[in-house]
């Protein structure tokens, strides 16, 4: 799985870093979304699927190609 | 194809059905039968009504769906809301680039891991209210009036750096503003009186400054004392009428729902996801979310128009059995994290990660400290607040 992020999209709910918060972090002063792992190990595939499913801002896409995971 | 040349069959707002929590039946009917449909507002002006939480969803995600309220056809849920925005509204109601310009401003103080660390504050805030409101041995109170409202309007004005000594007047303006009968007149009198005294303690921070967010604003030097003031208005109803409601609501739901309270007692680690599905079954912003069409878009089986509105129907996409099975029963091990309570897109509610940690540490220190919590009068007695723009109940007497 390889997981990219729209900073310019992204409204600062926060949903990821709930979801995924090894995956997805905010920054401090306007919470908009930092990548912590573009190539999370497959155990954490689920929170992020979770995550980018209810971002509000579709502010994260997922390349969930095997060859690439 | 549909347009908006049919005749509207229902009209906003419907009246609701037997079961309080639930929305009413003519939007229910609509979502089976005609899920994107035609409607009459108060003032006779037609929109389209989204009851599906697929088509919900889509709207509130799509720019082609505007949120500015100074749009021609942009659909008021009530005379009042109308008076809300008239003026310059807040960024509530702006596009991006500009939403997303002043809504930024703000995100920092909504991050997750720093309202994480207002837990220990927002904890003894909950504390201290249960012990007011248990001491001398009392055995009953009204829970909105002691715990529910109280609580977040502390936190709020913590955050702001308003003081809380004035919560009456606020509290009353923001009564007033949410109200769905208030006329225009009197919305407009509460608002001004509320944004003239934002305005007044936002002039006080340039010379005393303080660690609030209207502080914080003043001092970043990009907006006017009006803008300041104007945010601070939305920060502050937003902050404290929401939650509040959503508290005292839960309880009463958990209440009606003794095995789902039983769950929770005997869970108190699940709380986080009973929040989630609380806000998914109750819904409390139970007008909807509007919007207007800035270019022709067909959503599902209908066309709508440029200049067309679109009125959200949160309540009734958060129980589609589409995405929710046997969505009209509170479930609380059920997986809600998708529901629209907090709307949908780059507008949905930046308080949320407040919002939640409030009602967890509300409910988990009600259920903890008072195991005998009890409804001190009949159900049927209960006030709903249909008359208002934020549903609840507007007492709620209970005993230990």
């Amino acid at each position: 799985m390889l997981v990219q992020i729209d900073q310019e999209k992204c409204c600062g709910a926060g949903h990821c870093v709930l979801a995924a918060p090894d995956v997805f972090d905010q920054r401090d002063e306007d919470g908009i979304v930092v990548l912590l792992d573009a190539r999370p190990p497959a155990e954490l595939h689920q929170a992020v699927q979770d995550a980018a499913a209810v971002c509000p801002a579709a502010a994260i896409q997922l390349d969930q190609a095997p060859d690439r995971a | 194809m549909a347009t908006a040349a049919q005749t509207p069959r229902f009209t906003h707002p419907a009246a609701r059905g037997t079961c309080p929590f639930a929305p009413p039946p003519a939007y229910r009917q609509a979502q089976q039968e005609e899920p994107v449909s035609r409607i009459t507002l108060w003032d006779g002006s037609a929109s389209w009504l989204a009851t599906r939480h697929e088509d919900v969803k889509a709207v509130l995600a799509d720019p082609r769906f505007s949120a500015d309220s100074t749009r021609p056809g942009f659909p008021f849920l009530t005379a009042g809301v109308r008076q809300l925005n008239a003026g310059r509204p807040t960024f509530i109601r702006m596009d991006d680039p500009e939403h997303a310009r002043l809504r930024r401003m703000l995100t920092g103080d909504f991050v997750i891991k720093k309202v994480e660390a207002l837990r220990p504050r927002i904890q003894r805030i909950a504390d201290d209210l249960l012990d007011r409101m248990t001491a001398d041995g009392r055995t009953g109170a009204d829970l909105v009036r002691e715990f529910a409202l109280p609580l977040p309007s502390l936190v709020i004005c913590l955050l702001l750096g308003v003081p809380y000594q004035d919560h009456e007047f606020f509290q009353e303006c923001s009564r007033v503003m949410l109200r769905r009968e208030s006329s225009a007149e009197e919305v407009g009198a509460a608002q001004d009186r509320l944004v003239d005294y934002l305005n007044r303690l936002t002039e006080a921070k340039r010379t005393q400054p303080d660690d609030g967010i209207l502080s914080r604003l003043v001092e970043r030097g990009e907006l006017t004392t009006a803008e300041i003031g104007a945010m601070g208005r939305l920060l502050l109803v937003a902050g404290h009428e929401t939650t509040a409601n959503m508290t005292a609501l839960s309880v009463l739901a958990l209440l009606r729902n003794p095995d789902q309270l039983d769950h929770l007692r005997r869970h108190p680690e699940a709380v986080t996801g009973a929040v989630e599905e609380l806000l998914r079954y109750l819904t409390i912003v139970h007008s909807g979310l509007g919007r207007v069409a800035t270019e022709d878009v067909d959503l599902g089986a209908v066309r709508i128009r440029a200049g067309e509105g679109v009125v959200c129907m949160i309540s009734t996409a958060n129980r589609d059995e589409d995405e929710f099975p046997d969505g009209d029963e509170l479930d609380l091990t059920r997986d809600a994290r998708r529901h629209l309570a907090f709307g949908f897109g780059v507008h949905q509610c930046l308080g949320q990660p407040l919002a939640r940690l409030e009602l967890q540490i509300a409910l988990a220190t009600l259920l903890r400290r008072l195991p005998e919590l009890r409804l001190a009068v009949p159900f049927e007695d209960v006030r709903f607040r249909g008359d208002m723009l934020i549903y609840g109940v507007h007492e709620l007497p209970l005993a230990w």
